[in-house]
């Protein structure tokens, strides 16, 4: 599944936004990854599914390094970025400047207690960003592609919390997008919203596979199916099958990938 | 009971139980109001009693005068004027460094054997008895340091006595903010710094003042420490003023200045022999319990009013 099709002779591969190298993770003595190879395909959307406890959020949040805010952790193996193509395990690379390349969508809406525009701002006045003529532009950008501009517009001022639950959620992922990202990272971006709102969401990751790379992590097969080019089945801290989304759920390879899609278990 | 069947039914059971724990809890809730109504008759009867001895005294004359023999002439200005002065030193050294205590045990310290140990003590000093800080203060501040029994002295003792109040009190309001904000910040590409100046001390910042104001209310009655380190009780001037009219205009003079303080002539008075001062103390007594209810009722709308904005 990852060849060496396409590889070129400084390893770069064009058609990837980033791979994972044998990666494990541990919790203390605990093993919650166990040699991941795991390619995340540009401009194409990539889902991770498996039963509660597989370790598919734990994945995620390596590549953001965010199991790096918690003691206790350790790091095994390479996630590699391309086109540059660092190691964002690597002890000398900064997690924070791996934060400001990768961004990240959480489970529950969780924008902060300021105003909508400061909410989408605030990751632009992080890199220095001071003029508000370019502050207003790269803002409304970002809520444009979140499909969250409409709604909002008028009330830019207004305290996010004031936001119904899909429209937080929107303004979570124009947060991540005005700081132009190479790959975003979803976690479950929909389990706490209705079907309404769960609904538009999915519309806008499918627009948003156009700028940026999406890794999301769902519960929910059908989704998985609608919104994703590529899935992955993990199970156990392993990951069991990768391949295009078509082809793993109407031919599985693997008998506990069949198993788990026909709801034999998890 | 005609039906034999019928007489041992678990539901009958039941509901004899439930009718016993409706009493018992009727007769709970009746044993607690009756308890509150008597704390709060005994305070009003100490506090109708003062007011009653103190009230007279309360005319601006007392404010603006200093202390004299002649328990008429005598008024409170060197001890308002300290207390002021004192509680502004105390605060000045116990913000910032309870502040950041908390800060760091929060966000920074790793968890581990040394960060327990600092953790335990540092609450069990919040219950260490305040004479034992006025006897370091004279040790360390008055003695050892050469400070003398100087507002600076003072501040820095109560500033210690409440330094833990600050630390546990932003340690809690810290905890109180949620690990989703702080995920949030990260995420973008905030550093540790960012995230604790711009989202965790904002959103802390409800519950870290309701213990700063809680502190100093408490180190404004404190009283055994001032006299360990020697507060006076009889002084007929000001501290020097923190302003003057030429260069360099700041002076810090005051701080080395000899002082006294409201809960010190309160003492002093009442320990006086002649009756004619009682007056003075119960007034006394009355401006400090006034300034504390006015701290502690800050706290409570300060804590009210901020955590309304608050959705989480």
């Amino acid at each position: 599944m990852n060849g060496a099709h396409g590889q070129l002779a400084n390893g770069h591969k064009p058609y990837l936004t980033a791979e994972t190298r044998n990666l494990s993770f541990f919790y203390g003595d605990k093993a919650a990854l166990r040699e991941v190879n795991l390619p995340v395909h540009a401009q194409r959307a990539t889902a991770l599914i498996g039963p509660s406890g597989c370790g598919k959020s734990t994945l995620l949040r390596c590549f953001n390094r965010m199991h790096d805010l918690y003691p206790g952790h350790r790091y095994q193996g390479e996630i590699r970025l391309y086109p540059d193509d660092i190691n964002l395990l690597a002890p000398e690379t900064d997690p924070i400047l791996v934060r400001s390349r990768i961004g990240m969508v959480f489970q529950k809406p969780n924008p902060f207690p300021k105003s909508v525009f400061e909410n989408v701002a605030y990751g632009l006045r992080l890199r220095g960003i001071r003029q508000t003529a370019e502050l207003e532009a790269r803002v409304e950008r970002a809520l444009r592609d979140a499909a969250l501009w409409d709604e909002v517009k008028d009330r830019l001022k207004d305290s996010a919390y004031a936001l119904s639950g899909g429209q937080q959620q929107r303004l979570c992922i124009a947060r991540a997008l005005a700081v132009e990202p190479e790959l975003l990272l979803f976690d479950e971006p929909t389990s706490a919203l209705d079907p309404l709102a769960t609904a538009s969401i999915e519309e806008l990751l499918c627009s948003l596979k156009r700028h940026v790379t999406v890794l999301i992590v769902t519960h929910n097969l059908q989704q998985a199916a609608r919104v994703a080019e590529f899935t992955a089945f993990m199970y156990l801290g392993e990951l069991v099958e990768f391949g295009p989304t078509e082809l793993l759920f109407n031919a599985p390879s693997q008998k506990r990938t069949e198993d788990y899609l026909a709801g034999r278990f998890g | 009971m005609t039906n034999p069947a019928t007489t041992d039914r678990l539901s009958d059971r039941a509901a004899a139980r439930i009718r016993w724990a409706r009493q018992l809890e009727r007769g709970f809730v009746l044993a607690a109001w009756a308890l509150l109504g008597l704390l709060a008759a005994v305070f009003l009867a100490l506090f109708a009693g003062v007011l009653q001895t103190g009230w007279e005294r309360l005319q601006p004359d007392f404010f603006l005068t200093f202390a004299s023999r002649r328990a008429a002439q005598a008024g409170i200005l060197a001890a308002w004027v300290g207390t002021l002065v004192v509680m502004a030193v105390t605060a000045v050294v116990a913000i910032p460094l309870g502040v950041a205590a908390g800060v760091y045990l929060e966000e920074y310290a790793r968890p581990g054997r040394l960060t327990t140990l600092i953790e335990v003590n540092i609450v069990n000093l919040a219950g260490v008895p305040s004479i034992v800080y006025g006897l370091l203060a004279l040790g360390l501040f008055v003695r050892l340091l050469g400070l003398g029994a100087s507002i600076l002295t003072a501040g820095l003792t109560l500033g210690l006595l409440i330094l833990p109040i600050v630390v546990v009190a932003t340690r809690e309001a810290i905890r109180m903010v949620p690990q989703s904000i702080r995920e949030a910040s990260y995420a973008v590409g905030a550093t540790r710094w960012q995230t604790v100046w711009q989202h965790v001390l904002p959103a802390a910042l409800p519950g870290i003042l309701t213990g700063i104001i809680i502190g100093l209310a408490r180190a404004i009655g404190e009283t055994a420490p001032l006299v360990t380190i020697g507060a006076v009780t009889f002084i007929a001037f000001l501290p020097p003023a923190p302003f003057s009219p030429e260069a360099p205009f700041l002076s810090f003079d005051w701080l080395w200045a000899p002082f006294t303080a409201l809960p010190i002539v309160t003492f002093d008075w009442t320990s006086r022999p002649n009756p004619a001062f009682r007056p003075n103390a119960a007034a006394a007594a009355l401006v400090l319990t006034f300034l504390t209810v006015v701290m502690n009722a800050t706290a409570v709308w300060l804590r009210y009013r901020l955590r309304r904005r608050q959705l989480w």
